[in-house]
């Protein structure tokens, strides 16, 4: 392939697109700006834009892909450096486009298939693209984000018209109301008036407030007339296919779909039938709006590239093993969860080891924690890894934080959960047991907090937190003063720190577990009483704890669940439901709860 | 089969002994045998499709075959997550059902043939293709067998035995399921049965093998021991002297292994005397023995 890269006048331009090397490819009439970068002798990834945008808007996933493949991009007629078609009308038509991909395939890539990723119209272009029998052999994998195929989209209009249950007519209504930009596109010169005037001017600071795509060199100056051409995308194909969907639009090659669960312009509930056009199908969700290009570089590279080795080198091994019931959505992410050498802590790495998730393993029990992640890579983690860590430790904390930046990546999901047990009455506990439980239960959560979050936040591209608080931290009883006070503690500090991290997605949960039958009763400590009745009790809880018999498997479930709605405060068991309760509406019969005799 | 269990080295060391003679030993260890060797036989057959109903249907056919004709209880055999006893809630749900195996799935071949009126109990945990998960699992069964016979010796109550089982399960990860069985038991004991021409089942269980159980259980009643180990109060007592059907069932998400077979306890000072398993000539004792060998 190196021979066909300097035939037609390399130049390098000066774009968002750093030490990208431009050619122009003449096609039917007009000429493509293709710019390429990384080495030809790689795996070619071609990656399509969408509208109104330029080759651009994947500039800050090109660079990260290129270490490992060679990626192509080009601006789709009429926008940015390619030129427009003459006349306008019907030089926008699926079929002119396909001709438009497979000039650039055979230039760049002529004895290879491509790897195609598209977002919004590229990727309802590529759906073309993918579906129409000429292509064939000449893709290898399709990623396609938030672009339907406007043949699956008019079946599944024409399904919900013809058999119309109430779900399917609110979905049609749902997906309709989303839709009001398209009947705009078709209205005639307008939008054009509109994109050369004022839209133009302001369409960046209305992506950056509503889309929140950070400020920076995108959109491109070429962005008004980017715009106005691109209307004919949809004049010259929505009504046409809608009306008349293909009837063979089979994808001949696989597919993985990332859908953003926060789309204005689409409803998720569009691919509910994909499986039956795509028949090797890999789905995937992310926690975003819109423009995810822009808004979450590193995640599209991360599942690009891991989808794109598994199809090129067709290893049934490096294929996604994950079966996890949110494998969509937690495949590839790095998780780290504290205390998980047992317990609840445990049964969450193994969560979301099942989903695919990459896990680092925290605990001060280096043996526990080294068995976690050797059990989560046996059920289908990315990778997994053991790092032994006093939470309590700051100095310790930043250190992890430091190497797993360094060796790892920014943590998706960070699950603060290692804590201690005490009880025993106030006036037994001593400042020496306060202080230990503070520090592990309250100052664990603060220093995963405030590191982590951190860097998160720094990244700007979104993440979880989840804080294991404890139905204790409203239920109050006078034999948990201590331990109470640093759940409640934690759990208020969930509820400030979901407050303040909202405006840069991440969200914050509080999980509040009642009694759950783990080894945290044999563990805990009993303020108060002679090493023998402590032992006593201990053995007493665990027997009572063995027979309510909870499994902290349900309580990862309930974390898992609680990342994917981003909820607020979680309680997990009926009695953590239903002291949660109380404490809202009958306050009271909360505080006579409180006063009950011990074990 | 029988050829092999007179070769066992065990057979010919003198065991001072509770009331079952060596002769006893022999004839316990001989079913006990007989019955890997239909658990072997009917594995081998296993494949995509075959469902627990036929796989619990071919292991009475091949025991009854060779002059099984009592049980303390029918075949069971459990494929996919029902090894882990998912979801179990009655006992009813312990019955072979038409889940059909597949590719990948773990299985158990669980019987308890009497022959000759001698009882056998039996565990056999299998997959259908290759799983490392499964092969973890099973490895992992090596140490409980070894903690049980340690604190067996060492008298322990068997309720704390218990704990200890669990406490290492969950050490390693596992859930305890064998808590899923009735009374939660890990083991319980087995004992001669008189030989009569018709034997009947209640619910899969021998009715003679019943009746043994429950004047066991009379028995220990009024003298403080149970013939079931449990995690619960009536096992607060030293092992008691007996054959003992133990079967350590491990967990994990979805996936199930256990192994079971006689351990034998007697009132022998001798440490050594005092507990031995049956016969460490069985499939899971001679893959662990492979395993270090390779
Ligand atoms: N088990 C319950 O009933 C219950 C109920 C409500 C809340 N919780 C909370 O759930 C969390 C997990 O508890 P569990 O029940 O799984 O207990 P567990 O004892 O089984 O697990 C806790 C883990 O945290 C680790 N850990 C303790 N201190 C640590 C430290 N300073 N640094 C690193 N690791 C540390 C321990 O080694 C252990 O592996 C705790 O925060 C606990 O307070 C438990």
């Amino acid at each position: 392939m190196s021979e066909a890269v300097g035939e037609s006048g390399e130049t390098s331009v000066s774009t968002a697109l750093e030490g990208a090397r431009e050619r122009r490819i003449a096609t039917g009439g007009i000429e493509l700006s293709v710019a390429e970068l990384g080495d030809p002798a790689r795996p070619t990834v071609l990656l399509v834009h969408g509208y109104p945008d330029s080759k651009e808007v994947w500039s800050r996933v090109a660079p990260l892909l290129a270490e490992r493949f060679h990626v192509v991009l080009y601006d789709v007629r009429g926008c940015g450096r390619s030129t427009a078609p003459q006349p306008l009308r019907g030089g926008y038509t699926l079929e002119k486009l396909t001709d438009d991909f497979l000039a650039v395939a055979d230039a760049v890539s002529p004895d290879r298939p491509v790897h195609l990723v598209g977002h919004d119209w590229g990727s309802v272009q590529s759906w073309e693209f993918v579906t129409v029998p000429r292509t064939q052999g000449r893709i290898a994998s399709f990623t396609s984000m938030s672009g339907p195929s406007l043949d699956h989209f008019g079946h599944w209009i024409k399904k919900r018209m013809t058999r119309p249950t109430p779900r399917r007519a609110a979905q049609l209504l749902n997906q309709a109301a989303k839709s009001w930009y398209v009947y705009m596109l078709h209205t005639p010169a307008l939008p054009e008036l509109a994109w050369k005037g004022p839209l133009g001017k302001r369409w960046p600071k209305i992506l950056e407030r509503v889309e929140k795509i950070p400020a920076g060199d995108y959109p491109t100056a070429s962005l008004p007339t980017d715009a106005a051409h691109g209307a004919w995308l949809y004049r010259d194909n929505v009504r046409t296919r809608l009306r008349h969907p293909r009837t063979d639009a089979y994808a001949h090659c696989p597919v993985q779909l990332i859908t953003p669960t926060g789309d204005a312009f689409l409803s998720e509930r569009l691919y509910d039938e994909l499986e039956q056009w795509v028949p090797q199908l890999t789905r995937r969700t992310l926690p975003a709006k819109h423009w995810v290009p822009r808004t979450r570089p590193d995640q599209l590279a991360a599942w690009i590239e891991e989808f794109v080795t598994a199809k090129d080198e067709g290893d049934p091994a490096k294929e996604v093993a994950a079966r996890g019931r949110y494998a969509d959505r937690f495949g590839g992410r790095l998780v780290l969860v504290t205390g998980a050498a047992s317990g609840i802590g445990r049964a969450t790495a193994f969560a979301f080891a099942e989903a695919g998730a990459r896990v680092v393993v925290v605990d001060r029990d280096a043996e526990g924690a080294a068995r976690t992640a050797d059990m989560a890579r046996l059920i289908g983690a990315g990778a997994a890894w053991a790092e032994a860590v006093d939470v309590a430790d700051e100095a310790a904390m930043e250190k992890l934080a430091e190497k797993v930046a360094a060796e790892y990546g920014i943590v998706d999901v960070l699950v603060n959960n290692a804590g201690i047990g005490l009880s025993g009455s106030f006036l037994e506990t001593t400042s020496e047991d306060w202080k230990k439980v503070l520090d592990v239960n309250l100052w664990g959560v603060i220093h995963g907090c405030r590191i982590f979050g951190r860097q998160m936040a720094e990244r700007g591209q979104g993440g979880h937190i989840v804080n294991t608080a404890s139905a204790a931290a409203y239920q109050p009883s006078k034999t948990l003063p201590a331990y109470s006070t640093s759940k409640a503690a934690v759990l208020m500090l969930s509820e400030c720190l979901r407050a303040e991290l909202a405006g840069q997605g991440i969200g914050v949960t509080a999980v509040c577990p009642g009694l759950v039958n783990t080894s945290i009763t044999t563990t805990s400590h009993v303020a108060g009483v002679s090493p023998e009745e402590e032992k006593r009790r201990q053995s007493k809880a665990a027997r009572l704890y063995g027979i309510r018999n909870y499994p902290p498997e349900k309580v990862a479930d309930a974390i898992l669940r609680a990342v994917v709605r981003n909820q607020a405060v979680v309680p997990v068991t009926p009695e953590a439901r239903g002291s949660r309760a109380l404490s809202r509406f009958a306050p009271r019969a909360l505080r006579a709860i409180a006063r009950i005799e011990p074990l | 089969m029988t050829t092999a269990a007179t070769a066992s080295t065990a057979a010919t060391r003198s065991r001072r002994d509770f009331s079952a003679t060596s002769a006893d030993l022999r004839g316990f260890r001989e079913v006990q045998r007989l019955a890997y060797a239909c658990a072997e036989a009917v594995a081998g057959q296993l494949k995509p499709g075959v469902t627990e109903r036929e796989a619990a249907r071919m292991q009475r056919r091949w025991l009854r075959e060779r002059g099984v004709t009592d049980w303390f209880h029918l075949p069971f055999a459990w494929f996919g997550d029902r090894t882990a006893f998912v979801n179990f809630r009655i006992p009813l749900q312990f019955f072979p059902t038409d889940r059909a195996l597949e590719p990948g799935m773990p299985f158990i071949l669980d019987m308890a043939p009497v022959y000759q009126g001698y009882t056998a109990d039996i565990g056999y945990s299998g997959c259908l293709g290759l799983s490392p998960l499964h092969d973890r699992l099973l490895a992992d069964l090596e140490a409980h067998r070894e903690l049980l016979l340690r604190e067996v010796r060492e008298r322990r109550p068997l309720r704390e035995i218990y704990e200890d089982v669990e406490r290492l399960m969950v050490r390693q990860g596992y859930a305890n399921r064998h808590r899923a069985y009735p009374f939660g038991v890990i083991a319980h004991k087995v004992d001669r049965v008189r030989q009569r021409r018709w034997s009947p089942t209640l619910f899969g269980f021998g009715t003679q093998s019943l009746k043994g159980l429950a004047s066991d259980a009379l028995h220990g009643h009024r003298e403080g021991w149970s013939p079931l180990w449990s995690p619960y109060r009536f096992s607060d007592h030293p092992p008691q002297p007996g054959l003992w059907a133990v079967e350590p069932h491990l967990g994990f998400r979805g996936v199930g292994a256990k192994f079971e077979e006689i351990l034998v306890v007697t009132d022998s000072r001798d440490p050594e005397e005092s507990a031995f398993w049956l016969d460490d000539d069985l499939p899971h004792v001679r893959r662990w023995q492979e395993e270090k060998a390779a």
